[in-house]
């Protein structure tokens, strides 16, 4: 007689896990990538604006040279920029919306926007 | 009417293995009508003939009735060689190969519904396998991947069922189509 019940112990254990595994697909690729962008200027002008789920090394051509962008693994950073003082290379990985490097003497600026805007600016 | 010359000498096999291809066919056909919110989200009711075939014959023939689906149900709908076709190719190929698997679970613990999700998982992972290496390499297909992954679930399991209760049936149709269970041993789920 058992064998005719439908679902069998192990077949809820496989339930369990597939309700698992999907809720998990929903959190990691739904919740924690709400859409947010990188929008990189040079001059003011846009150069890139890509999800930052999207790998990719940019380089910009800057006011003094050019400027080299890595987004990885939802964050994003300035490798390196032929300003004097690297101070947008040093304010390293970026990950929240709202937070930015600016490489004045470049006039490069690498900034995360999304869909939720946490905060009008940042001041450190 | 002229007599064939050609005459094909068919075991008792061969014809089963025709009426469930068809029966899958029918079902890949009718499926295809069916109108979809999002393109991909199907119920992959064809899989329930694979693994009602894989509990009652065997893996060889759940394999020669899923291949004979994917590409007579392709040449059917036009979709032969397509891009349509080859993710049809990947996601059966990936099942059959997870089923191959899972297959060897306990009977007596993991029955059709396991079966039916883990291939429907592998379906899917096939398919978007393909997808992001050949037809869309980029990163928003990603978003749907959980609408994907919540229609496998939804649907492995109600496949699972309705082939859980195909096996445990004693409908007069089956008989009809030689598809009754040949002994009981297979109705209880154990190996013969």
């Amino acid at each position: 007689m058992s064998g005719l019940r439908l679902i069998k112990a192990g077949d809820w254990l496989s339930l369990l896990a597939a309700l698992c595994a999907v809720g998990w697909l929903f959190v990691d690729l739904w919740a924690s990538a709400p859409g947010a962008e990188v929008v990189i200027r040079s001059d003011g002008h846009l150069v890139v604006r890509q999800s930052l789920a999207r790998d990719a090394t940019v380089t910009v051509q800057g006011a003094l040279g050019p400027s080299v962008i890595r987004i990885l693994a939802h964050r994003v950073r300035v490798v390196s920029d032929p300003g004097p003082r690297q101070i947008c290379v040093k304010e390293g990985w970026l990950q929240r919306v709202g937070e930015a490097a600016i490489c004045l003497p470049n006039h490069v600026t690498v900034e995360i926007t999304g869909r939720h805007r946490l905060y009008d600016s940042l001041n450190y | 009417m002229t007599r064939s010359t050609i005459s094909l000498r068919t075991e008792p096999e061969d014809h089963h293995v025709a009426q469930l291809a068809a029966a899958a066919i029918a079902l890949s056909l009718a499926e295809a009508a069916i109108p979809s919110p999002v393109p991909g989200v199907k119920p992959g009711l064809a899989n329930i003939v694979t693994l009602f075939v894989l509990y009652r014959y065997g893996f060889r023939l759940a394999l020669w009735v899923t291949a004979l689906r994917v590409v007579a149900g392709s040449l059917l709908l036009g979709t032969f060689l397509s891009p349509s076709f080859i993710l049809s190719l990947s996601g059966a190929a990936a099942s059959l190969a997870v089923l191959l698997a899972a297959q060897l679970l306990p009977r007596k613990w993991f029955g059709p519904v396991t079966l039916s999700l883990a291939s429907a998982f592998a379906h899917l992972a096939g398919q978007l396998t393909v997808v992001h290496w050949w037809l869309i390499p980029q990163t928003g297909i990603v978003y749907l991947v959980p609408i994907f992954g919540a229609s496998a679930l939804l649907f492995g399991t109600l496949n699972g069922v309705v082939v859980a209760r195909l096996l445990a049936s004693r409908h007069p149709l089956l008989d009809q189509l030689g598809l009754a269970s040949p002994s009981p041993d297979v109705t209880s789920g154990e190996r013969p």
